[in-house]
């Protein structure tokens, strides 16, 4: 073939887009080895979910007002802010509070109406993360520290939390809090078996993803004495879905599209 | 030329400042310190990889549980038909409860301050 310059830029041509796809080839496979986190030793690790691991297509929870008085709610919230080291401060506006009890009228304002079931004036109403389906924290969060597990748990990353708080301004909740100080000072009974929080991070409820993952049902569930049902809301067969289907259940501000996943017994 | 004495103690204490962290660190190198096996770490003698994967990786390793355990929820890390929970404090600390022997040292030699314990426990030291 005649050496010209037409034959020499094909030939180059060609030659560059090759180049170019084998190195693309190159990242591709080394982001693999990334994965594996196996880069100088042959063998291979792989990581599961433990085999007794309670698993569902989104949790959900119920809770029974009727079954519920201010001893229940002191438990409830004393087995979870116990296990979760959530500080206890003084200070009203340091206060960080991952599940407490509220009234009827704050829990529930667009279904506050004059003539209210006596019932309900000083019933006390457990409040937490609603986990919501369409979580407006999730979409506020900058750095994704804030995320939807496929189990429909919202869970905090807090390795990856900068403290913005923008979160705390999407929640139509008020269900985070935002450590002002160093919790350390106000944990008085540190479970060792959980990590504690620093200053400058957002906390939440976490639905207890750390023992669900060991096959334990949520600790509020568990020191709640039947009046929180913890299940999967996309199970028919579940205990949850039996309930919901034999009881009026409401949710709170629902008309804002969040698609609560925590539903009241009336 | 009359600026010449100016220009060459200008450059002289140039050159004593520019080279100070040299003379004023010479002879005073020491080894890199070990880090101490405690009593625990001893007898089990396997930790979850080999001993220089561990030295140069653990790093990687334990971003690697992070990650997996927070963001995809797989808690249990498998290597040679062994299991271990990928937790810091629960399963590390459980061995190696001596951090300021085993972690500090190495750490404070090489300048490095991870954030790991501003939120995750480790053993009370035992004097």
């Amino acid at each position: 073939m005649e050496n010209n310059r037409r034959s020499f830029l094909k030939f180059a041509g060609v030659s560059v887009l090759g180049l170019g796809s084998l190195s693309l080839l190159d990242g591709l496979t080394s982001d693999d080895v990334i994965a594996a986190s196996g880069q100088t030793s042959a063998a291979e690790a792989t990581y599961k979910q433990a085999a007794n691991a309670l698993t569902a297509q989104r949790w959900g929870m119920a809770i029974d007002t009727r079954k519920l008085n201010d001893r229940i709610c002191r438990n409830m919230e004393k087995a979870c802010h116990r296990l979760h080291n959530v500080p206890d401060l003084e200070n009203k506006k340091h206060e960080i509070k991952w599940i407490w009890d509220t009234e009827y009228k704050h829990a529930f304002p667009a279904k506050t109406d004059p003539f209210l079931a006596e019932r309900f004036e000083h019933l006390p109403i457990p409040v937490l993360c609603n986990h919501c389906a369409n979580p407006p924290c999730v979409q506020a969060c900058p750095t994704q520290a804030t995320f939807q597990r496929e189990d429909g748990i919202v869970l905090m990353d807090f390795h990856r939390c900068i403290g913005c708080r923008f979160c705390m301004a999407a929640c139509p909740y008020g269900s985070r809090s935002f450590n002002f100080r160093d919790p350390r000072e106000a944990i008085k009974n540190q479970n060792t078996e959980f990590p504690t929080r620093m200053k400058g991070v957002v906390e939440k409820c976490n639905f207890c993803a750390e023992r669900l993952a060991v096959g334990k049902q949520p600790a509020c569930v568990e020191a709640s004495k039947g009046a929180l049902i913890f299940g999967d809301l996309e199970d028919p067969q579940s205990e949850i879905r039996q309930v919901l289907k034999e009881n009026y259940a409401i949710r709170r501000k629902q008309n804002l599209g969040t698609n609560p996943s925590v539903y009241y017994l009336v | 030329m009359s600026d010449k004495p100016k220009i060459i103690i200008g450059l002289v204490v140039f050159f004593a400042l520019f080279t100070f962290p040299f003379w004023y660190n010479h002879g005073k190198a020491t080894s890199a310190p070990e880090p101490l096996l405690s009593a625990k770490a001893k007898e089990a003698k396997q930790c979850v990889r080999d001993v220089e994967y561990m030295r140069t990786e653990h790093m990687q390793l334990l971003d690697g549980w992070r990650d997996r355990t927070v963001r995809d929820a797989q808690r249990v890390y498998e290597i040679n038909g062994k299991e271990y929970v990928a937790s810091l404090s629960n399963t590390c600390m459980e061995c190696h409860d001596n951090k300021a022997d085993f972690c500090d040292r190495c750490h404070e030699y090489t300048s490095v301050n991870p954030y790991c314990w501003d939120c995750h426990t480790y053993p009370e030291e035992k004097k």
